[in-house]
Parts: structure tokens; C-alpha cells; sequence
């Protein structure tokens, strides 16, 4: 029990350290509808890992990273609105997933696990996938900080100052993709895109500075998962939504308490 | 005439059905202040988005010569309220900045006592300040200014503008911006372009205000048209060369009050 316990803890503090400060350029870029779709979307990766009988993790990475591909050709086209796009695929997608789950008569598949999240059954691969896609989106967020953040506060100026700006628009999806894909297991598709907001919307309240504000929503996130499964130990409740709960509550005291804001 | 920085050829833009813009041809020159005025929907800021590269030119081509360096300073800034970014932070995003250029320049537009303020606290002329600042720090020969004194009442327009005038002569940089008011930019102006789709008229700004085609656009000086809707209540008057002329003190870029 305590090893499960420890697992889903180091699992879940690795999603949530990254899932943070990804999800503060998720709010001030307002993506949070990319990240829904994204995630919706991951089920049917699911689904097609079943089906082709390839590894999970590796399927829905795929299917993520396709589809942020497939969303930024889209957007350029302007056919439609880009929200009226982004919802048309986000509950297709999810629609198509569960179909296709249907399906599988002769795999089990914990449905309740894919969509709300079951931290408690993160295994030993699960924690290679989740540090190993952390790393690797934790590095490149570092290394493109400056351009990430110039392409987020004005992307002309910074297209006349010479950053590659449609190169690093795509990065920045794809960082998004890959969180998403690895934090699937945690939260569950549906509550995803909570775990990169609701911590880096807190943040906002006690930060001055973008740094400050990433930094501080990798740390909110990970005391959520930290509460969250304490909650679900005590309480017998289930993790995914324990976990956001939490994040929800930091966020209520964070906006609620007089925090003193020196301007 | 001095070096070239940059050109526009034959450049004509279409959206659509509509023709934006048609057979406008332009060069930039080191040291020269052109000033692009017109009315709304004429095409301005399409124009200087073309030679940014911000937009792609249906048909015709810019010319960017090799040395040229632009700062741009877009006509206004909207960060979301939700990235926390002090001014100091902003001008570091600068690509390839020197951290250590940004204090001076800070003191060359005049809010270095803004250094670590949230940029989204600033009033209208100070905004217009930092976009300078973030421009001068590329490091341009060339200065782009979509509409640099929107925003900003009067008497801090006439600052600014005697401001980017300073500018203009220390960096000996080719300055090429939009404005609304040709009175108050006269002064400051070598070559006035009125657009209105196409270049309607070119050249001094003395030349430009007696161009029919811009009398038509503008209306006439002095006269009280039903076309002036651009003429607007001066606090000030102006002097044979257009220079302005406040009673008791001239403002110039070096004062340091502020007025907001």
C-alpha cells in the first residue's frame, strides 16, 4: 500500500511540476480550450493503442502531437472560428474515443480510469514516461524561456525582432501535447487542462513576474496532488478529482485572503 | 542621397475583393523622417506591415537591404492582465538584447524612474515611451512607428515628438511613421506621403499641404470645411516653420515633466 501510495505520489508531483508552468503560458496565451480539445482527444489514442496493440502512452503522444499539428494547418486556413473548430474536434474526438472503446469487447478497459484519472494505478513505466516527458518539456521550456515569452506578449514585435515566430508557436503546442498526453494518467482526460490552469491562475495572485509565476504554479500544483491524495488516503475518494478539488481550494484562499500586492 | 534602407516596389494588396492598396513605391533613406498620413481604412498601417513582413504583398516586392535593423513601435500594447511583466522584464525579450543597455534607454525616453513597474499600470504616454524604449534596444537604422502619439493629449504629443526628432538626429536612423495630425509632425517631417489607397501626394511637408489631392482629403488650412474632421482644439500655437510655440515655455524632449 505505501509503495502504491509513493508511486502515484512521485508520479503525480512529476505531472504537476511541469503541468504548471506549461500552464501559465496556457492562460496567457488563453489555449485552455487547445488543452480541452487535446485531451479529449487522447482517449481515442486509447481506443487506437487498443485496437493496433501498441503501448498506451506512446499512442496517445502520437494521437496528441498529431492533432495539435493537424489544429495549427487548420487555424491558418481560417474557415472557421478557432473556437468553433476547437469545440467541433474536442467532443468529436472524445465521441469517436468512446465509440471506438466500445469496441474492444475483449479488453476491460477502466473507462472511469481514462476520464477522471486514477493516480493509485500509475505503474513503474508510467514513471519512466511521466519523468522522461517532463524532462524533455521542462528543458525546452527553459531553453526557449525568452522566445516563448517575447511570442507571448507581442508575437509581431517579436516576429520584427527576428524570433522564428511560427517555429516556436508550434513548440509551444507541442510542449502542450506532451504534457497533456503524460498527465492523462493522473487527472483523466476531462480534468486535464485543471491541472495546467487552475495552479498557474493562483499563481497570478502572488506573483510580479512571469518566472515567479511559472515557478509558483509547478509548486501549487504539486502541493494539489500532494492534498488530493491525502484526501483520497483519509477519505476513500477518487484521486483525479481529489487532486483538482485541492488546486481549487488553493485557489479560492489565494483570492479570497488579502494578499497584499506590491504593484 | 544617403544610404538606402529599404524599399517597397509596385506594392499593391488585395483582401479579398477589396484592392487595399495599389502601385505604392517608396524608399527609405538613413537619416530621413517620412511620415505617412490618411485618412482611416487608407491603408497606413497595411503599408508598414508589408515592409515589417507582417503581411505579404499581392503583388509588387519589398526591398530590404542588408544592414537594415528595424525597431518597430506598434500603434498600441495589449498584454493580458494575466502575465505579471514589469517594464524591466518586458525590454529584456528584445531578441539578443545587452541587459545592460536597457537602464540608458530607459533614460533616453525618460521613464527610467519606471523601471520595475508593471507595464500594465502605465498611462498612455508612458506606454508609448516604452514601446520606443523596446524599439531603440534592436538597435535599428531604420525606426517603424505605427501612430507613436495615440493616446497621449497634446502637449505630451508634441514631447514625443520632438522626442523620436532627438532620436533621429543621435542615431542618424531613417524613421518612417504614421501619423494623423500633419501640423504637429511639420516641424519633424522631411517628406510627407499622403495614402489613400494609392500615394495620392508626395514630398515637403509645405508641398503637401497645398496639394489639391491632399486639400480633398484633409481640407483646406484656415479654411473651416466640412471636410476638416480631423482638425482638432490646439493649446498652442505654431511658429513660420511650424515649430510650436506654448506661451512662457517650449516644451522639448529634454523637459522632464510629465502631464497625465
Amino acid at each position: 500500500m505505501l509503495e502504491l501510495l509513493m508511486r502515484a505520489l512521485i508520479g503525480g508531483i512529476g505531472v504537476a511540476a511541469v503541468a504548471g508552468p506549461l500552464g501559465a503560458f496556457v492562460v496567457w496565451r488563453r489555449m485552455a480550450y487547445f488543452g480541452d480539445t487535446l485531451a479529449h482527444s487522447a482517449l481515442l489514442g486509447v481506443a487506437l493503442g487498443f485496437l493496433l496493440d501498441i503501448n498506451l502512452n506512446f499512442a496517445i503522444v502520437v494521437l496528441c502531437v498529431g492533432l495539435a499539428l493537424v489544429l495549427v494547418a487548420l487555424q491558418k486556413k481560417h474557415i472557421i472560428a478557432t473556437d468553433t473548430l476547437l469545440g467541433i474536434l474536442a467532443h468529436s474526438a472524445l465521441s469517436l474515443g468512446l465509440v471506438a472503446v466500445s469496441f474492444l469487447d475483449n479488453v476491460r478497459i477502466d473507462l472511469m480510469a481514462y476520464l477522471f484519472g486514477d493516480l493509485l494505478a500509475i505503474s513503474q513505466t508510467d514513471l519512466y514516461w511521466i519523468y522522461g516527458g517532463g524532462l524533455l518539456v521542462m528543458s525546452l521550456l527553459v531553453t526557449f524561456w525568452r522566445p516563448l515569452l517575447a511570442l507571448t506578449v507581442n508575437e509581431e514585435l517579436a516576429k520584427v525582432e527576428g524570433y522564428p515566430v511560427e517555429a516556436i508557436r508550434l513548440l509551444l503546442m507541442l510542449l502542450v501535447a506532451v504534457v497533456i498526453a503524460v498527465a492523462m494518467k493522473i487527472v483523466g482526460v476531462l480534468l486535464i487542462t485543471s491541472l495546467m490552469i487552475i495552479p498557474a491562475a493562483t499563481s497570478r495572485k502572488l506573483s510580479q513576474t512571469p518566472v515567479q509565476m511559472a515557478s509558483m504554479a509547478g509548486v501549487l500544483g504539486c502541493l494539489s496532488v500532494c492534498g488530493g491524495l491525502w484526501a483520497s488516503y483519509h477519505w476513500d475518494t477518487p484521486t483525479g478529482p481529489s487532486v483538482v478539488v485541492c488546486a481549487a481550494l488553493l485557489f479560492l484562499i489565494a483570492y479570497t485572503l488579502p494578499i497584499r500586492k506590491t504593484a | 542621397m544617403s544610404t538606402r534602407l529599404a524599399e517597397l516596389q509596385d506594392i499593391g494588396i488585395r483582401f479579398g475583393e477589396r484592392q487595399l492598396l495599389s502601385n505604392i513605391n517608396m524608399t527609405l533613406h538613413q537619416g530621413e523622417i517620412v511620415t505617412l498620413i490618411g485618412p482611416n481604412g487608407s491603408g497606413k498601417s497595411t503599408l508598414i506591415r508589408t515592409l515589417l513582413g507582417l503581411q505579404e504583398p499581392t503583388t509588387g516586392k519589398v526591398v530590404r537591404h542588408d544592414h537594415l535593423r528595424i525597431g518597430y513601435m506598434p500603434q498600441k500594447l495589449h498584454i493580458d492582465p494575466t502575465l505579471p511583466l514589469t517594464v524591466k522584464h518586458f525590454l529584456g525579450l528584445v531578441r539578443g538584447v545587452n541587459k545592460k543597455d536597457i537602464r540608458p534607454t530607459l533614460n533616453k525616453v525618460g521613464i527610467p524612474h519606471l523601471e520595475n513597474s508593471q507595464v500594465h499600470v502605465l498611462s498612455g504616454g508612458e506606454t508609448q515611451r516604452l514601446l520606443l524604449a523596446r524599439a531603440l534596444l534592436n538597435r535599428p537604422n531604420l525606426l517603424v512607428l505605427d501612430e507613436p502619439v495615440q493616446g497621449v493629449d497634446v502637449s505630451g504629443q508634441v514631447e514625443l515628438y520632438n522626442l523620436i526628432d532627438v532620436i533621429r538626429k543621435e542615431l542618424n536612423c531613417g524613421v518612417l511613421m504614421i501619423s494623423h495630425d500633419l501640423h504637429l509632425v511639420m516641424a519633424q517631417t522631411d517628406t510627407v506621403v499622403c495614402i489613400n489607397q494609392h500615394v495620392c501626394c508626395s514630398g515637403s511637408p509645405q508641398h503637401v499641404k497645398g496639394h489639391p489631392a491632399y486639400q480633398a482629403l484633409f481640407g483646406i488650412p484656415g479654411a473651416d470645411s466640412s471636410l476638416a474632421i480631423y482638425a482638432h482644439n490646439h493649446n498652442h500655437v505654431h511658429d513660420d516653420s511650424g515649430e510650436v510655440v506654448e506661451e512662457g515655455h517650449v516644451h522639448t524632449a529634454s523637459c522632464q515633466h510629465h502631464t497625465h
